[in-house]
């Protein structure tokens, strides 16, 4: 298939073309947290309102989680919100694409800023470089109006089903490949894959850091680790 | 029975505060030019963070009680590097979820 990217209309399409393989894990997960959190004792209502309200199922998960230990107010949020920091990251990383937009629309987009929709407008927009603000801007729509609808059905299957998925379907899968198949279009070099590499033995190293900081600390690395041997490669070629 | 007020705060500042991560550099950068060594670094964030994020859920994965699963492990190769090869998540999707299933049914 092949449509043009550089036409605004279907810029929109692309991107809503380019988000359908994640139904197949969007679905799942949505499902998996309407049944834990009725399990849990949420309402339908507040399973609802938390899942259109926050749209960042891994800190839903972990808020989940802790309530259920009984941990205090401040340390569930405290550590869920540590999950979604590093959606910090990809809003600096999407300034210098889309932050020419209006104001009232950046503050739409940072709503739907989730992995998928960054992950898949960064892959676009860097294959893409002669896109427009308006092409860029459509793509990401494009990319969270295939997804938000997908995520708050599921959810509310989910809910209204409550019951125990069968472990033999190996949804605890749907996350590790969600971000597999993110990630793995993204390896476009060998700064990049430095990175990957310096984000995993981070993340291993750090894993007990407090509130699930270790990740950020990884990432951190894992970016001056792709700089740093951009820059070598760079010394190296002009030397030659 | 968790009480209702707790459940409600705490979807109350989950919500205001991660939206307010989700703004921070787009809503407030807006058009302002950032540093180059700084944008040189955001290159890297996928990279960066989503690796991280996958690398728990192989070394250790609750389904197996923390016990690394092979074929879970051999999926997850094959969803990169099909990923990788063809550029596409479409593809990545597909080889990890069929991978997956057929080795747990062959070796289940």
């Amino acid at each position: 298939m092949n449509i043009n990217p550089t036409s605004s209309k279907s810029a929109f399409w692309l991107g809503y073309r380019d988000n359908i393989p994640f139904w197949l894990i969007v679905a799942p997960f949505g499902m998996l947290f309407g049944a834990v959190a009725t399990e849990a004792g949420f309402t339908i209502i507040q399973t609802m309102i938390m899942t259109a309200f926050v749209v960042a199922g891994s800190s839903q998960f972990t808020a989940l989680t802790l309530l259920q230990d009984g941990a205090p107010t401040l340390i569930i949020l405290a550590t869920s919100l540590a999950v979604n920091l590093r959606m910090a990251m990809y809003s600096a990383a999407l300034v210098p694409h889309l932050g020419r937009a209006p104001l009232g629309m950046r503050a739409l987009f940072a709503y739907f800023l989730v992995d998928q929709s960054y992950a898949t407008s960064i892959n676009a927009y860097t294959d893409n470089p002669e896109m427009t603000l308006i092409q860029k801007c459509r793509y990401f729509m494009g990319s969270f109006t295939c997804l938000l609808p997908v995520w708050l059905v599921s959810t509310y299957v989910g809910a209204l089903i409550g019951a125990k998925i069968p472990p033999e379907y190996a949804l605890d899968f749907a996350v590790p490949i969600c971000f597999i198949a993110l990630s793995a279009p993204m390896m476009r070099s060998l700064p990049h894959f430095m990175a990957a590499l310096v984000s995993m033995g981070g993340t291993l190293i750090f894993i007990s850091a407090p509130y699930s900081t270790g990740l950020l600390i990884a990432a951190l690395l894992a970016m001056i680790a792709g700089v740093q041997t951009e820059n070598w490669l760079k010394r190296r070629a002009d030397n030659d | 029975m968790t009480d209702p007020l707790k459940i409600w705060i705490i979807i109350f500042f989950l919500g205001v505060g991660t939206y307010l991560i989700r703004f921070s550099f787009l809503g407030l950068v807006g058009d302002r030019k950032l540093p180059k060594w700084f944008t040189q670094h955001l290159n890297y964030v996928g990279v960066a963070v989503m690796p991280g994020l996958i690398i728990p859920f192989l070394v250790w994965p609750d389904a197996t009680g923390g016990a690394l699963d092979a074929p879970r492990l051999i999926a997850a190769i094959a969803a990169f590097g099909i990923g990788m090869w063809r550029r596409s998540a479409l593809w990545s999707v597909i080889a990890g979820i069929t991978t997956l299933y057929t080795l747990m049914y062959i070796l289940g």
